[in-house]
């Protein structure tokens, strides 16, 4: 029994209803997604859901970077890949939609 | 008198001046723009400078001549916007206009110093951007003398003016070196931050299948951390690396510094807007066309022109104090030169992705879609002429501005 069975999630695997997140959950899509979560990463995780209450949203890259102490090159450190879809998939988070 | 002001006259602000010049009544109504520089460049046509298949006269003519006649057209820069206090400064003679209404046009521009390394040594040497006349030009000098080697172009990151214009640059170079009879002694290389060679996936696929048929190597999701021009090479977050001979570089696309000073911008000084109204998110009596809006659709022409007509009807709604009635709907529609006189035509929206069929109009077209021909490619060309002569005078020409399915159909 996992703590994702009854989790929802889009055909790309984010969570469908991100107010349904919780932090055992980021855990378990953490582990899923292969990412070693650290305090750091947390950082980010935070902030993104912190930016998320307030616009509804997931931030961009350059957006955490700005308002966090975490540089773009320790970004990619912590969630190895893609950081922006990475880290808004654990912060249970939709798919960022910056890119047109 | 009443005062509408629009900062900008690139293509957004001018054809909206025009539009609103024929519009608000002149008794009650004075227009003013404002721009810093004369000249008005048809900017799809940088990408066919460093081919030297546009000479430089063919791309720019004086701004005043698109300007109606009763609009006051001011040169200068612009120090500060107050929307609170619903007035701007100017740089010239620290002159302040207050506004009844506002439309920021203010475009974006390329901003290489985002990139470590970028502007060090190589740059305008063998580093060249061709988003402005300058970089356009001096790439031309370079690749007249370029005999073979490596050829890389790099996407810094997202969002880019005409998303469409790197692919089209290397189609055009894999044409080019082959007219030239060296393409053997030429690599091509396209390094991208997104996962492939597009941004919606189904014509990211098919655009990304002309590459390979044209041997162009796709490097995808290389989020590029610095350039070390010492020894010719990009570097990525993720610790790759690509050598180049010429690097090719889109960089960092930003909204004028203006919308930063003013404190009205996002993280890329990008206004903040309604994507259906095109109304400032925070303002009532402003509103945003074109590159400078953080809307979800290309920052292209073509959006600029569907676009204008939603703020015609929406701005002349709230000048009258009705409520705002048009939609638009994040309609974008792209040519895509790629060589051997033959283009691909894509049409989409906010909420469809490029389909393939006939282009504008069901079963008779005449431009096919997702698909390269040479009646698109002839389409392309004569578009230079539509754009002087009727798109930037806010004439209106029988495309129609929604989205239609009709004559489209889904690629299996």
């Amino acid at each position: 029994m996992s703590v994702l069975d009854n989790v929802k999630f889009d055909a790309d695997g984010y969570m469908e209803d991100p107010h349904a997140w919780t932090k055992e959950i980021a855990e378990a899509i953490a582990k899923r997604e292969d990412v070693k979560l650290t305090d750091r990463s947390w950082v980010v995780i935070d902030y993104a859901r912190k930016e998320f209450e307030a616009k509804g949203e997931a931030p961009t890259l350059r957006n955490i970077t700005k308002n966090t102490d975490v540089d773009t090159k320790e970004l990619y450190s912590l969630f190895p890949g893609g950081p922006g879809k990475l880290a808004a998939k654990v912060s249970g988070l939709h798919k960022p939609t910056g890119c047109i | 008198m009443k005062t509408f002001l629009i900062l900008g006259a690139g293509t957004g602000g001018t054809m909206m001046a025009n539009k609103l010049s024929k519009r608000l009544d002149p008794q009650e109504w004075k227009i003013v723009l404002v721009d810093r520089d004369e000249t008005h460049y048809y900017q799809p046509g940088f990408l066919f400078i460093p081919f030297g298949y546009y000479q430089p006269e063919d791309i720019y003519q004086p701004k005043r001549k698109f300007v109606p006649s009763g609009v006051e057209f001011v040169f200068s820069d612009i120090e500060l916007i107050e929307p609170e206090a619903n007035k701007v400064t100017l740089t010239k003679d620290k002159r302040v206009i207050h506004y009844d209404q506002l439309l920021i046009a203010t475009g974006t521009n390329i901003h290489p110093e985002e990139i470590e390394g970028m502007q060090e040594g190589g740059w305008r040497k063998n580093i060249f951007d061709y988003y402005t006349f300058e970089g356009a030009m001096a790439l031309k000098g370079f690749l007249q003398n370029f005999n073979g080697g490596r050829v890389v172009l790099n996407i810094a990151e997202m969002p880019i003016k005409c998303p469409v214009a790197p692919l089209e640059f290397m189609y055009l170079a894999d044409y080019y070196f082959t007219k030239r009879g060296i393409r053997n002694k030429v690599d091509l290389v396209f390094s991208t931050p997104l996962s492939g060679a597009f941004t919606k996936p189904i014509s990211s696929k098919l655009l990304g299948d002309v590459m390979e048929r044209k041997g162009i190597h796709t490097e995808a999701d290389f989020a590029i951390s610095e350039v070390d021009s010492g020894k010719n090479k990009i570097k990525s977050y993720d610790g790759r690396e690509i050598d180049y001979d010429l690097l090719v570089t889109i960089p960092t696309n930003m909204g004028s510094e203006v919308i930063a000073r003013s404190g009205m911008g996002d993280d890329l000084n990008f206004v903040p807007t309604n994507k259906r109204t095109l109304r400032s998110d925070k303002y009532q009596n402003v509103w945003v066309v074109g590159d400078a809006t953080n809307i979800p659709a290309s920052k292209a022409g073509s959006v600029v022109h569907y676009s204008a007509e939603t703020l015609i009807e929406n701005i002349m709604c709230a000048v009258k104090g009705k409520e705002l009635e048009a939609e638009f709907d994040g309609h974008s529609t792209c040519h895509i030169v790629s060589g051997y006189q033959k283009s691909l035509l894509i049409d989409f929206s906010y909420d469809t992705e490029p389909l393939s069929g006939l282009y504008p109009f069901p079963v008779v077209g005449p431009f096919p879609l997702l698909k390269e021909s040479y009646f698109n490619y002839v389409g392309k060309l004569a578009f230079k002429w539509i754009y002087w002569n009727i798109m930037l005078k806010g004439i209106p020409f029988p495309l129609p501005p929604e989205y239609s399915i009709a004559g489209k159909r889904q690629v299996a």
